[in-house]
């Protein structure tokens, strides 16, 4: 190795090759090699730094055939370095020498591990970009070939990702040879390789030429889609949206649609579920005539298929098959066809198929209109309302603003309140909490009236639930009731009911008046801060327990920005002084802090 | 053919391990999760099988096989088993009982026939029997009820048609194991489609079904000759699934417990395909996440291929110390005792090439803080054979492991651990008391060396790292160049200032 001087000599000297006696590449490389994976990790991690100082040269001529050569290692580390050298193409003296860094690529493309091979495959990608169309021919496709014909699956799953990134810059001979490589891995004898080349067909369709794609893709797609292995019958159905996007009706018809229509009526209940759960893109890809000819029909068989997976998957793509569907004609087609279906899943024995539809459901009323709504929908809304599932019951009550537009929540209100009572007093905490999330928006749907009158009890209620997360969740929900209903519905409403409970008993009860206070004093404004809220946190700075004391030195820190330097020298100053002289240290703590951030001092 | 099925009659023959049902592993504490998980309410679905019905027809009782002469014994086996193909729904419990009857009855008697009459399988009823299983048996598995399916906590979900399902398999069993049947015969039937049909059932959930799949395949394995390439194949193809796609496949248990009866009968020397199959199969399976279930099957086979040949034992040695677990004690036990399986076969010339780093990873799970691993691996001072290689490795292996436990010795929180590691310094010491005292000189000297080192690796980093802001700024001027040639100028303007 050039220059034995080590590390730290002469840092001044950085240039072009000045750095050689700087940083010898021996040192280096120890760092690459160090017996601890951890700092193997570091040190590939910051291969670019390493990279840089030994410039563009150096780094091609010593670095990467290093790096090539031994590679083997953790996958962690491989990761690392797959992933690093995606962007070295700079590095190594730019384009017309990314080349350089195909070998080691190569190697990870190769290796066991899916990660790595999988982020070798993505940094390959990556540089073919930066390729010269020569340089393309010339290295690229070579490594393309080999990585295809490699020996074991790991080389050829590896190879399926690239041929969709060297296809539109190679010449025409080039590109038959790649298309004949690509053939052999989509009958490759080992399914994974099968299947890697099913999920890139359609990718690779798209690149080709027209005419390719018709005499080539098509029979390739035909055969993955009646291959032995339902795992690659079901990726062929990916393969079709691409594919449909690229063919006349007329070619799609003949072509594609045969093997579609058997594909949604597989024996494999996991191939019929891709096809339901890709059926908005298949419906956008084939266009509005196939789609009332034979997707309908397949739709409604997927509605009423056996396995709950495949009629749940169905369920979720209800809404925006209807939304897809030209305009003219729609509502007839909706509620002749889809319609009756949908009822009949209201009633599922299976409660993920009830949950998928009652997420969907209420977005038909924009499509089908108030009347349509109020006569055949709404009475599904209730039904499901009343569900005892209480996903389902939350489904429909977080969707309830489509409705709301259409035909007015006022409709629902009489059985949305025994669903949300019921649902607010859940035994799991966790629906307690989706339904508070959705108080603010059901506020503001059925107006403060209806909302003091029936809900706002329940509010309150919350705030003494025994789960913290829920009385934090009551604590943000009062705040975005005050911003939607005004100060002076807080006055009157919340405000006393809060102030209340600083007299509770349970110190826990105590504390929520003072998060509740954080929470409100924005909203509220300086003059109900400065008139109600302060003096009760100021009278709860005597309280026994520490954390209450803690607590309204950080409620005072929170609502001194919004009080005036009156009442903040006078009344906030002292209170903070006596608490920073607490006996507890976090008393102490918080105390003093709030004084600084107030600027008390 | 190259390998030889060892003259099992039955595979659970005391050859294969794992063929005595397996003890779940010790729990590290006592209590079950089971108890917070909540019980899920059972979904009721129907079964793929059905989807397919055409017009369900009315079955009827016909004669009894023993009844008839014995020229009219075939036409009416042949209506019996058209008959037993006839499918019923059992999620609907009270659906169509008086069908299910007959054909439960109707099942019993031809496994009692197949298994007892002579002279009843001729050539013309293999297909009707063929048929009569496949359209029985195979069927796309319905999706787990449960996605987080844990197989070591949670109760599997049992296959609802199992009263007629169990007397197919044992009719297709003793069809199998009848004297008078011919492979030669057969083999137009069961062929690789069917074979591989087979092999997709592994991943039932329900543990009686797999258990009939394992002697079955086993079956097929040793009477079809020409399936048993394609069945390894298949297999391996299920294995790298189940270890780089999916992380979830019900029967690899069963299938290395039969994998594990065809190493043992694998002829010598092993061919490339089945080393192939050890090395890139076999030992990647180590690193799945829920090796407890299979692990004692794997082990077993991996002990086969070593003690078939002892060249492989430097390769799976540093396979297994590649996927040693980083974060999963329970794992990490599991490793060491598999570990200690094959030193117990190890030949003193293979202990050599892996010695060191095999011990130093040894000497990292003395220091793991965790008490069950620190203390299984400090069970091979116990053994007697690991000793004795130790003692004629000592030069090497004491350098290895002396600081670490040395370290260990005076830091590790449980009292079990830190005697048990006075007692290996012990042996050590009178296995070599020079080398043992060297060892004690130089400990001290290594740290401060160690500590060293650590200063000029921050030197070194810190110094990279000022160059690189360096000639970040150096680019400053430069920056309208396009962003592909930025760090050619990189290079350029750090030269020039």
């Amino acid at each position: 190795m050039a220059g034995a001087a080590g590390p730290g000599t002469g840092p001044g000297a950085a240039g072009g090759d000045g750095d050689d006696s700087l940083y010898p590449i021996a040192v280096l490389i120890d760092e690459l090699r160090n017996e601890d994976v951890q700092l193997r990790l570091n040190s590939i991690k910051k291969l670019s730094t390493i990279a840089l100082a030994l410039g563009v040269e150096r780094t091609r001529t010593e670095l990467l055939p290093f790096l090539t050569d031994t590679i083997y290692d953790e996958d962690e580390v491989l990761l690392a370095l797959a992933e690093q050298l995606g962007n070295f193409t700079g590095l190594v003296g730019g384009p017309d020498f990314a080349h350089c860094l195909l070998p080691p690529l190569e190697s990870l493309a190769t290796v066991e591990e899916t990660v790595v091979r999988d982020k070798a495959v993505e940094s390959l990608r990556q540089i073919s970009q930066e390729h010269t169309s020569v340089a393309l021919e010339a290295h690229f496709v070579p490594l393309v070939k080999r990585l295809a014909s490699g020996d074991w699956f790991t080389s050829r799953t590896s190879a399926c990702g690239l041929f969709s990134v060297c296809y539109p810059r190679a010449s025409s001979a080039v590109k038959a040879e790649i298309r004949q490589h690509f053939r052999s891995l989509c009958s490759d004898d080992t399914p994974m390789v099968r299947r890697a080349a099913a999920s890139k067909l359609g990718e690779f369709a798209k690149v080709l030429e027209l005419d390719s794609v018709k005499s080539e893709i098509v029979p390739l797609f035909t055969n993955l889609a009646s291959d032995e292995q339902d795992s690659v019958r079901l990726l062929a159905v990916e393969a079709c949206v691409s594919i449909a996007q690229l063919l006349s009706q007329d070619d799609l018809e003949a072509l594609v649609m045969p093997t579609l229509r058997q594909a949604a009526e597989d024996k494999s209940w996991r191939v019929r579920y891709m096809v339901a759960d890709k059926f908005s893109e298949l419906q956008k890809a084939v266009g509005p005539k196939i789609t009332l000819n034979d997707l309908i029909p397949a739709f409604q068989n997927l509605l009423k298929d056996c396995e709950a997976e495949v009629r749940a998957a169905a369920a979720h793509k209800v809404k925006e098959l209807c939304e897809n569907l030209p305009t003219e004609g729609r509502e007839t087609i909706i509620m002749n066809q889809i319609l009756p279906f949908i009822k009949e899943l209201v009633s599922d024995t299976n409660q993920h198929v009830k949950s998928a539809l009652a997420s969907v459901i209420m977005g038909l009323s924009t499509i089908l209109g108030k009347e349509n709504t109020i006569e055949h929908l709404l009475p599904l809304f209730l039904a499901q309302l009343k569900d005892e599932c209480p996903e389902v019951r939350l489904n429909i009550i977080s969707n309830l603003d489509c409705v709301n537009e259409v035909i007015g929540i006022r409709q629902l209100s009489q059985s949305l309140l025994p669903a949300i009572v019921e649902l607010a007093e859940d035994a799991k905490w966790r629906v307690r909490l989706a339904i508070i999330e959705y108080m603010p928006l059901l506020a503001g749907q059925l107006g403060v009236e209806f909302f003091d009158e029936k809900l706002n009890s329940l509010c309150m209620a919350w705030l003494v639930d025994h789960v913290y997360a829920i009385r934090e969740a009551a604590t943000n929900n009062l705040m975005k009731l005050v911003q939607k209903f005004g100060t002076e519905w807080a006055q009157n409403t919340i405000v006393p009911k809060v102030l209340v409970m600083a007299n509770d008993p349970n110190y826990l009860h105590r504390m929520t008046t003072l998060f509740c206070i954080n929470a409100l004093s924005e909203a509220c404004g300086q003059e109900i801060t400065t008139k109600q809220m302060l003096p009760i946190v100021l009278k709860m700075a005597g309280d026994q327990v520490a954390n209450v004391r803690f607590n309204v030195a950080k409620s005072l820190q929170k609502i001194g920005p919004i009080l005036d330097t009156d009442a903040l020298q006078e009344e906030v100053k002292p209170v903070l002084q006596k608490l920073g002289q607490d006996e507890d240290m976090d008393v102490k703590y918080f105390a003093q802090e709030a004084i600084s951030v107030l600027a008390l001092a | 053919m190259e390998t030889k099925l060892p003259p099992a009659s039955t595979p659970t023959s005391p050859s294969s391990p794992g063929l005595s049902p397996v003890p779940p592993p010790d729990k590290v504490d006592g209590f079950s999760r089971r108890s917070l998980r909540r019980a899920r309410p059972r979904r009721s679905h129907s079964s793929s099988q059905f989807r397919y019905q055409s017009n369900q027809q009315e079955l009827t009782p016909l004669p009894l096989l023993k009844d008839v002469p014995a020229s009219e014994l075939h036409e009416l086996l042949s209506r019996k088993l058209a008959q037993c193909g006839v499918m019923f729904d059992f999620l609907d419990c009270v659906a169509d009982l008086k069908g299910k009857e007959v054909k439960r009855a109707a099942l019993n008697e031809l496994v009692e026939c197949v298994g007892s009459t002579r002279g009843v399988l001729i050539e013309p009823v293999y297909p009707d029997i063929i048929r009569m299983i496949s359209v029985n048996i195979f069927r796309t598995l319905p999706p787990s009820e449960n996605p987080e399916f844990d197989p070591e906590e949670d109760e599997p979900n049992l296959e609802p048609s199992w009263p007629h399902l169990q007397l197919v398999y044992e009719f297709f069993l003793r069809f199998l194991e009848s004297p008078d049947f011919q492979p030669s015969v057969a083999k137009r039937y069961v062929d690789q489609k069917f074979v591989l049909m087979l092999l997709e059932l592994f991943d039932s959930e329900d543990p009686r079904e797999r258990e009939y799949l394992k002697t079955i395949l086993h079956r097929v394995y040793g009477k079809f000759l020409g399936l048993r390439a394609y069945i390894r194949k298949q297999c391996s193809h299920i294995f790298l699934r189940f270890i780089y796609e999916l992380e979830h496949f019900n029967g690899v248990a069963e299938l290395l417990e039969i994998l594990g009866s065809i190493i043992n009968g694998f002829a010598l020397p092993l061919k490339t395909e089945h080393k192939q199959f050890l090395v890139r199969v076999l030992i990647p399976l180590h690193s799945v996440k829920s090796l407890s279930v299979f692990h004692a099957q794997l082990a077993y086979c991996v002990v086969q291929f070593l003690e078939k040949d002892a060249t492989l034992t430097e390769h799976v040695i540093r396979g297994l110390l590649k996927y040693w677990p980083k974060t999963c004690t329970q794992k990490e036990v599991m490793f060491l005792g598999e570990m200690e399986e094959i030193l117990d076969v190890i030949e003193p010339s293979q202990f050599v090439k892996i010695q060191e780093p095999l011990f130093k990873q040894v000497a990292r799970c003395v220091s793991s803080p965790h008490f069950q691993v620190a203390e299984r691996a400090l069970y091979f001072w116990n053994n007697e054979y690991i000793l004795s290689l130790i003692e004629d490795n000592c030069h090497t292996v004491l350098p290895a492991v002396f600081g670490t436990l040395y370290q260990v010795s005076k830091e590790h929180w449980n009292q079990t651990i830190v005697s048990l590691i006075y007692n290996v310094l012990k042996t050590f010491m009178e296995m070599n008391g020079k080398l043992f005292d060297e060892l004690t000189a130089s400990y001290k000297l290594e740290k401060q060396q160690e500590q060293q080192k650590a200063r000029e690796r921050q030197e070194l980093w810190q110094g990279l790292e000022e160059l690189r802001l360096r000639r970040l700024q150096g680019t400053q001027g430069a920056k309208e160049a396009p962003l592909q040639r930025l760090t050619p100028q990189v290079a350029a303007s750090g030269g020039q200032s």
